[in-house]
């Protein structure tokens, strides 16, 4: 993934499923700050780009990269050193469990 | 280990339009959802080669059920199987229900703008189905909801009978835009969507409404900014854009 500057990406939204492999709430409706500008706001508000292998979520603000997902099959890395926090709010939609599998 | 994949049984598949299909899923333990989430589905190939995409949820039951509205993208990787070819008895690779913050909170006493592009009127019809069966008396139930949907024609409109039905209540307004052909007998012709139109149609920003935009990217970009030069808050503006490969293809 390199250059990222046109009309082809999604929210990150879209990022819930890939994330719940890590988290075990809802963590898109989470607040992150933006460790490049210190824009903070729901990632769900980030614009996200798939790649065949993963996705990134950019800064609105400053489209800095945010987070980064690659997938490799056997094992997801998942790269958090764009924010600088995430804040879950336990009352809101970001302290819901994720669905669980069935056992 | 945990990877929130399962597998999910079509147990029911009805034909939209042309185009597009509804495909009713069990997902075994699933005790309902929040209405505008998504799930991830998966599909493998023989060579062990796959493809994730997400689709939103229309449905609003409590069970273990849910239904997906699927648009063929002619060139998609899995829309076509998910529109032509999956049938009841079939089973699928589902993760979610999953997405907490595109979502409609029956809690929530604002009144509620949807405004959807084309298929974007997936998840915005969960929340009407979600809006329909809350408690009338409640805060979320008894909230008005205004739903502006954006299609190119008669023959493109997903869940026409149903919509006319859910516009019956006097707490409902569901307004077409026909932006390439319009029906027979239409008092205006086809047109894209513009500004005046969606102040004239949208709730007030004075009303401060809680607003759900889904559709193509530069559908959404277009009506936000709309939406922000008419006085609504950014902050209550909440976007699912698809394309690509996270939404709704």
């Amino acid at each position: 993934m390199t250059d990222s500057a046109d009309l082809d990406y999604l929210d990150g939204n879209a990022a819930a499923g890939p994330l719940s492999e890590f988290f075990a709430v809802d963590v898109v409706s989470a607040r992150g700050r933006c460790a490049h500008c210190g824009r903070t706001a729901a990632l769900a508000t980030a614009r996200l780009y798939p790649s065949s292998h993963g996705l990134l979520l950019r800064c609105p603000g400053c489209t800095e990269i945010l987070l980064r997902l690659v997938d490799s099959g056997d094992s997801v890395c998942l790269d958090l050193h764009g924010l600088s926090f995430v804040e879950l709010h336990r009352d809101e939609g970001g302290s819901q469990p994720n669905p669980q599998p069935p056992a | 280990m945990r990877t929130g994949w399962n597998v999910a049984e079509v147990i029911g598949v009805t034909q939209e339009t042309t185009t597009a299909r509804t495909l009713r899923l069990r997902l075994p333990g699933l005790t309902g959802h929040r209405a505008g989430q998504h799930v991830d589905i998966r599909l493998t190939a023989p060579d062990g080669y796959t493809a994730v995409r997400s689709y939103s949820v229309a449905s609003a039951r409590p069970g273990e059920e849910i239904d997906l509205t699927v648009e063929e993208l002619t060139d998609g990787e899995v829309s076509p199987y998910l529109v032509h070819q999956v049938a009841a008895g079939d089973q699928l690779e589902v993760r979610g229900p999953v997405g907490g913050w595109f979502v409609w909170d029956p809690a929530d006493p604002s009144p509620v703008q949807l405004i959807a592009g084309g298929s974007g009127v997936v998840p915005l019809m969960a929340m009407l189905r979600a809006h329909a069966v809350a408690d009338p008396a409640s805060a979320g139930g008894s909230a008005p909801f205004r739903l502006l949907y954006s299609v190119r024609g008669p023959a493109a409109v997903y869940y026409r009978a149903e919509l006319d039905e859910l516009a019956r209540s006097p707490l409902v307004d569901v307004t077409l835009v026909y932006t390439r052909e319009a029906p027979a007998g239409s008092p205006s012709p086809a047109r894209r969507l513009d500004a005046a139109t969606l102040t004239a149609r949208a709730l007030p920003a004075a009303d401060n409404p809680a607003v759900f935009i889904c559709g193509a990217t530069a559908f959404v970009e277009t009506v936000a900014d709309w939406l922000v030069q008419a006085g609504h808050s950014p902050e209550r503006i909440k976007t699912e854009r698809y394309g690509g490969m996270g939404a709704k293809p």
